[in-house]
């Protein structure tokens, strides 16, 4: 098992209750949405598994390593392992597009050697391999979340998590950036995906968790948005 | 100009001065962009309790500055994470203690003196060669370190929740950077004073952010700035008699001022 929750719950400081014993399991290669209106608990759900909260009760296995007592100086290498794609892209506008996929590997002391020879793979992936030359600015909103992609994509790891990849984007666009996800899951990379776009998971039949008041609502095999 | 360098006391002065105008800036920019230009006011503060400290016991007081700077840095950093939600009181809180812990100590001392003034404004006579060697080696310290971490450090400083989940160490970088910072603070403090070490860290950098654009720009534009200061200080100060550590910010200010003028007028055509 790639991920797996067991009995987890977290409440705020402010006594605001945002997950209630969540059970979840996910294995290698899933394509998982993870829906439920804003404030469900999805983000949560995501900061708990990359250790930006802490659980208060419950475990939570990454890889089969237990993230809730992880020690702090391994918490970087839990966050190496798994990728990550926000809504708004959060690129370094200074820098290429190269530049930008790049530096996701810089910043983890990867060899030089290895850079050069991963950069190209992940931005052909992606289909920018014509624009690494350009800056963010000079890219349309799909193609500036692709890059994002590809910078997630560049340490190879075993997970991604997309936090509403296509919120920002238009429903075509949004389309591309499915298929980029398709294609980086059927090679191999287990995929969540925080969404509100009811047409993109009604359309891919893939499995589906709805979290409604802090609980799991519904986990379907090939499932829809709901209501 | 030739004849100032002739003294020691001059030579020393700038090669002081040289190493302010480059590791202030240095980290300055990082101080800048993660919104934090309060934390060289709060530490330096807490280095002149370190100096209080070395004139009551009768310890050098750079010793006293450093060790007093570097504990609040870490202080600053522990408190951030008790008042999570209100993180500028940890700066005030240091600030306090170490203005406190100084005000006491040079009391008890009976050290209202030129030494304590010339740490308080600034002063040119008063760099003596042990001074150098310190300031030489923490210099060194603080530049290197920018080298080795530059990559992770702006990127924190401009996507630091990005940067925790790309597997940085952001907390220990945080850390770190805060006690380099105190570790400028004590480099400035004998040319530029305890109560202005904070503008160098800040104004050269808000002037080259004014001018320049990209970032490794806008660090050399603010070295390059903070150089102008020092060094036009430093003669300024010696011929006209005056405390070379308001002389240098007053500067760093007109740099300031020229900058925003020139770009107005650019934007105006």
């Amino acid at each position: 098992m790639l991920i797996e929750l067991v009995n987890v719950s977290k409440t705020f400081s402010d006594g605001h209750r945002a997950l209630s014993n969540i059970n979840i399991k996910i294995d290698n290669g899933e394509f998982v949405f993870l829906v439920g209106p804003s404030g469900a608990g999805k983000s949560t759900l995501i900061k708990l598994l990359l250790k930006e909260l802490e659980a208060d009760q419950g475990t939570i296995l990454i890889n089969d390593k237990d993230v809730t007592r992880m020690k702090r100086k391994d918490i970087p290498f839990l966050r190496r392992s798994i990728g990550v794609v926000f809504q708004d892209f959060r690129l370094l506008h200074e820098k290429t597009v190269y530049e930008n996929v790049a530096f996701a590997m810089e910043v983890v002391e990867a060899p030089a050697k290895d850079i050069r020879r991963q950069v190209p793979i992940v931005l052909s992936l992606v289909g920018l391999s014509k624009k690494s030359n350009l800056y963010p600015s000079q890219l349309s909103g799909g193609e500036q979340q692709r890059v994002s992609l590809a910078r997630a994509m560049v340490n190879g790891p075993s997970i991604l998590i997309a936090d509403e990849p296509t919120g920002n984007l238009d429903p075509d666009t949004s389309w591309e950036i499915m298929r980029n996800l398709s294609e980086i899951n059927h090679r191999g990379t287990t995929i969540l995906m925080a969404t509100h776009a009811k047409e993109i998971v009604d359309a891919m039949k893939k499995r589906v968790i709805a979290i409604e008041e802090c609980t799991i609502a519904r986990d379907d095999k090939k499932g829809g948005y709901g209501i | 100009m030739i004849e100032i360098l002739q003294y020691e006391f001059m030579q020393r002065a700038f090669i002081a001065g040289i190493m302010v105008a480059v590791t202030c800036p240095l980290i300055g920019i990082f101080i800048v962009l993660k919104r934090l230009s309060m934390i060289g006011d709060t530490l330096s503060h807490a280095s002149l309790a370190g100096i209080a400290a070395g004139m009551l016991w009768g310890f050098y007081p750079f010793w006293g500055a450093l060790a007093f700077s570097v504990t609040g840095a870490i202080a600053i950093e522990k408190l951030r994470k008790t008042f999570s939600k209100y993180e500028e009181i940890s700066n005030s809180i240091i600030l306090s203690t170490g203005i406190g812990l100084a005000v006491v100590m040079i009391g008890l001392a009976k050290g209202f003196n030129t030494d304590l003034m010339g740490y308080l404004f600034g002063s040119i006579a008063a760099v003596n060669s042990q001074d150098i060697y310190i300031m030489s080696a923490l210099s060194l310290v603080i530049i290197l370190s920018v080298i080795v971490l530059y990559k992770k450090l702006f990127y924190i400083a401009f996507d630091e929740e990005g940067a925790q989940i790309s597997g940085i160490s952001v907390d220990f970088l945080n850390i770190y950077l805060t006690i380099l910072t105190a570790l400028t603070v004590v480099v400035s403090m004998r040319i530029v004073g305890v109560f202005m070490v904070s503008s160098m860290l800040v104004i050269p950098v808000a002037a080259a952010i004014q001018a320049g654009t990209g970032f490794i720009k806008t660090m050399i534009l603010s070295v390059v700035f903070a150089l102008i200061s020092v060094v036009l200080g430093l003669i300024l100060s010696y011929y006209l008699d005056i405390a070379p550590g308001g002389t240098i910010v007053l500067l760093s200010v007109l740099i300031l001022l020229i900058v925003i003028f020139t770009k107005g007028i650019k934007k105006e055509k």
